[in-house]
């Protein structure tokens, strides 16, 4: 089964850019995609920019509405994502466990939607 | 509780009904486990179950009970569960896996492997929540009916079977796995386990038999078969220790007028002594083999609680308290501390400490009971009397508030 493993930070909580703790986070996801590798898991997985980048976008009543940022006023915003190739729901959590930013955040665990359930 | 097991006797003087409800009884979460571990889904498997059993009474009622009742309703499941994935038509692939394993467990007889520990830490998984985790292990291990269920919790059958259904879904829709962990998960999971037994034995209390179920018993029952399907575990023994202390004392703990009688009044002459003693030889057993817990902290604080004559030792219960606060630094866990505490005759540090956790507990009914009790030993008549009021207000057991009213009666003017 396929997971994707969102991951929530609040931007207050993480260490700045620059910091050693901002080197060790940067090592330890370096760390985390070799250890991916090493265990053969089939992964995907890209880091999105600061939420200041962010234009969100509705359509309302037919009419297209964008915003600056994101809509949704919470302190955690996804900032990244992994997509995961394993077995069962405990083999994702155990990943999930070695992503740094779940010392600042959340990782939320989704399984793919599967649309061929022969293949 | 006894269990006997369905034995070749019973097909002499058994009905096909009875014997059924026998089974049903005493089996489901056998079969649910064997079929669960052949299709990989709850809810398919419950359905088979369901009619496998129906199945049963119409043929048992013509043909007679088969040589093994157990086997068959298995392999009647297994059929009906292949014929509704055949009906089904979309799941090629699956089917073609449960076809290849179904020839497998041919002529599995009357030896059903015991799949049970799998199916309960399946039901106990951490990703559920921790009331889908109670409802489903009674309902799939215990085989409590949905309806009895929402008696427990004092919901409307129809919501208790939605939360069993999305409960099954999320298994099967997140790929929970259908086993039991291995070494790097298994003491957070195992108390998760533990847990959930201990919720049952506490809902027990609570709510009293449900349609002829008592809930402690079914919680014994379970953590009894934990213990035998993975014996030589310290927190396992500690948790059935601490049941059985506690459940040793049941028949102490309300007056023949219903009214709550604390343990320091309870007669021990109403103590199941063999069973209180039972209790003490599996904590016996568990603290020798070192390895630590919050379960055995609390199974030696029932021991310690329990004593048939003499003093209590609070100093020893206080300092148990503290240990267990190292595993679970709650403020619940502070509050029997306190008591512990005032009950050694450090009565000042009790109040503080009450004090310190009042913020989080406004909303615990046993805090405020505590609180009265700590004030009025103090001689605070007057904030002693304000604190049973709010403990009276706020007690769900009808035998507590009746003990209350009578604590607070009995204040001096």
């Amino acid at each position: 089964m396929k997971y994707m493993l969102l991951i929530y930070s609040d931007p207050t909580r993480e260490p700045a850019y620059g910091t050693p703790e901002f080197q060790a986070m940067m090592g330890g996801y370096f760390a985390f995609n070799e250890k991916l590798k090493a265990d053969d898991v089939a992964f995907d997985g890209e880091a999105l920019k600061g939420i200041d980048t962010a234009t969100s976008l509705r359509i309302n009543g037919g009419k297209v509405e964008t915003m600056d940022g994101p809509f949704a006023e919470t302190r955690e915003h996804l900032g990244g994502y992994y997509i995961l190739d394993l077995p069962d729901l405990d083999t994702a959590l155990r990943y999930a466990a070695m992503i740094p930013s779940a010392a600042y955040g959340t990782i939320e665990v989704r399984p793919l939607m599967n649309y061929n359930p022969a293949g | 509780m006894v269990r006997s097991k369905c034995g070749r006797l019973w097909n002499i003087n058994l009905t096909p009904e009875r014997c059924l409800e026998q089974l049903v009884r005493e089996d489901r979460g056998r079969l649910m486990a064997a079929l669960v571990s052949r299709l990989r889904d709850m809810q398919r498997a419950e359905d088979a179950l369901q009619e496998a059993m129906a199945s049963a009474l119409v043929h048992w009622g013509r043909n007679g009970l088969p040589a093994s009742p157990k086997a068959w309703l298995l392999q009647v499941a297994w059929r009906k569960a292949l014929d509704r994935i055949r009906r089904g038509g979309t799941e090629q692939r699956g089917l073609a896996d449960l076809l290849i394993r179904a020839d497998e467990v041919q002529d599995a007889g009357e030896d059903i492997p015991d799949h049970r520990l799998r199916l309960i830490f399946t039901c106990c998984h951490p990703a559920l929540e921790a009331k889908s985790r109670v409802a489903l292990t009674l309902r799939t291990v215990c085989g409590l009916t949905t309806g009895q269920i929402a008696q427990v919790f004092l919901d409307a059958e129809p919501t208790m079977g939605q939360r069993l259904s999305r409960a099954k879904a999320k298994i099967a829709g997140a790929g929970i796995a259908y086993q039991v962990p291995g070494p790097e998960a298994w003491g957070e999971r195992l108390h998760s386990v533990l847990t959930v037994v201990y919720l049952i034995f506490t809902a027990g209390y609570t709510a009293g038999p449900v349609d002829g179920r008592n809930l402690c018993e079914e919680a014994i029952f379970l953590v009894r078969l934990v213990n035998g399907l993975r014996p030589d575990e310290a927190e396992i023994e500690g948790a059935l220790a601490l049941l059985l202390i506690t459940h040793s004392r049941r028949a102490a703990r309300v007056d023949e007028l219903g009214i709550t009688v604390p343990l320091a009044r309870q007669n021990r002459r109403r103590w199941d002594l063999r069973m209180l003693s039972e209790g003490r030889g599996w904590l016996d057993k568990a603290i020798a083999r070192r390895a630590s817990g919050p379960f055995q902290i609390k199974a030696a604080i029932a021991s310690l609680a329990s004593v048939e004559s003499g003093p209590t030792d609070w100093p020893q219960i206080a300092g148990l308290y503290q240990g267990l606060l190292r595993w679970e630094p709650t403020p619940v866990v502070r509050l029997n501390l306190a008591v512990a505490m005032a009950e050694a005759g450090d009565l000042d540090r009790a109040l503080d400490l009450l004090h310190l956790i009042g913020p989080d507990m406004q909303d615990y009914q046993p805090f405020h009971a505590a609180v009265a009790d700590l004030l009025a030993r103090s001689g605070q008549g007057q904030a002693a009397r304000e604190a049973y009021d709010r403990a009276i207000a706020m007690a769900t057991h009808s035998g507590d508030a009746r003990f209350l009213i009578e604590r607070r009666a009995a204040l001096p003017d």
